[in-house]
């Protein structure tokens, strides 16, 4: 279903002015540096809301939770997640996930 | 600064192809590229698009997803500082994390540089290669039949598994990912997703009251 046109320009001139903001925020009249608090809350930002994006994702497709072989999902993810400890490569990660993603889907 | 707009290729592209499926025209899509210019907030837009998360909650990840960016005016800021308003404008609107890591890698060498054209320049070459790679996207999103059902929509769950592992350095990194992943199960059923970000708040929160302890132990 495609968004009511009304409904995106919303919601990209939303996300483009708070980016925006937040990338000009300290360039504008004089820097009172970065409050030290604030850095370290940033620190765990991207796991925990990547964290907060993947769970549901993975284990409760259409909304039911299913920790099971027969999950897709999970093999993938955490055929990704292995690859990406192990190497170190992002792309090989998410080609490598994608792969056992696919094939877990037609066999399992 | 080349394998940067190599790299971002892919994302692009993965981008375009899948933001028709989430429910994002042609149109919007090609316009996020072009107007947020944020690639991580544009992969969690569709992905929330797709769990059909509301206006409101996908803003407020993207603002709180793209604070970081506010660390890296902190950091570029002396060498910003003096110049006209207009210029500051402008940069300001390019500043990625490619962006930031290509302008400040090159200011730590001894050699002189003209901030304005060095960073304009990067940033442009990155800006018109996202925009163009997520219109590839889109034509093939559009073009190949039954491509939503290749399990690409899976490659933006594993985007970020992939970002997350490499940042699970410390008890305090993992705590957050567990205590958010698990709030956010927990609260799945709050309406317009809302689940997200109390999900997000107590990871960032078991993050920080861990690393405090470890600090003072």
């Amino acid at each position: 279903m495609i968004q009511a046109p009304l409904d995106t320009i919303l919601m990209l001139a939303g996300m483009a002015v708070v980016t925006y903001s937040v990338r000009i925020g300290f360039w504008l009249g004089a820097s009172h540096g970065f409050p030290p608090r604030l850095r370290r809350a940033l620190e765990y930002v991207p796991v925990a809301v990547l964290s907060a994006i993947i769970f549901p994702t993975v284990l409760l497709p259409g909304g039911v939770l299913s920790v099971s072989i027969h999950n897709a999902q999970l093999a993938g993810a955490l055929a990704t997640g292995l690859i990406v400890w192990r190497f170190k490569h992002l792309l090989a990660g998410i080609g490598g996930g994608l792969v056992v993603f696919v094939v877990w889907r037609l066999v399992m | 600064m080349l394998p940067m707009l190599i790299g971002a290729a892919p994302f692009g592209l993965i981008f375009g192809t899948l933001a028709g499926p989430a429910g994002l025209a042609p149109w919007a899509a090609v316009a996020m590229s072009l107007a947020v210019f944020a690639g991580s907030a544009q992969f969690i837009a569709v992905t929330l698009l797709t769990g059909g998360a509301s206006i409101p909650v996908i803003i407020a990840t993207t603002f709180v997803v793209n604070l970081r960016h506010a660390l890296y005016g902190a950091s570029l800021q002396p060498h910003v500082a003096d110049l006209p308003l207009r210029w500051r404008a402008l940069l300001a609107y390019f500043l990625t994390d490619e962006a930031f890591a290509v302008v400040y890698h090159r200011l730590q060498e001894p050699a002189p540089v003209d901030v304005r054209r060095y960073f304009l320049g990067a940033a442009l070459a990155m800006y018109i290669n996202w925009s163009a790679w997520t219109v590839v996207g889109i034509a093939i999103g559009r073009n190949v039949p039954g491509i939503e059902h290749w399990g690409l929509e899976f490659a933006m769950v594993a985007t970020f598994v992939g970002i997350v592992v490499p940042l699970l350095k410390n008890r305090a990194q993992v705590a957050a990912a567990l205590c958010a992943g698990l709030t956010a199960l927990a609260a799945n059923g709050l309406p317009y997703k809302l689940g997200l970000m109390v999900a997000a708040l107590v990871g960032v929160a078991v993050g920080m009251a861990l690393e405090k302890r470890e600090v003072r132990s």
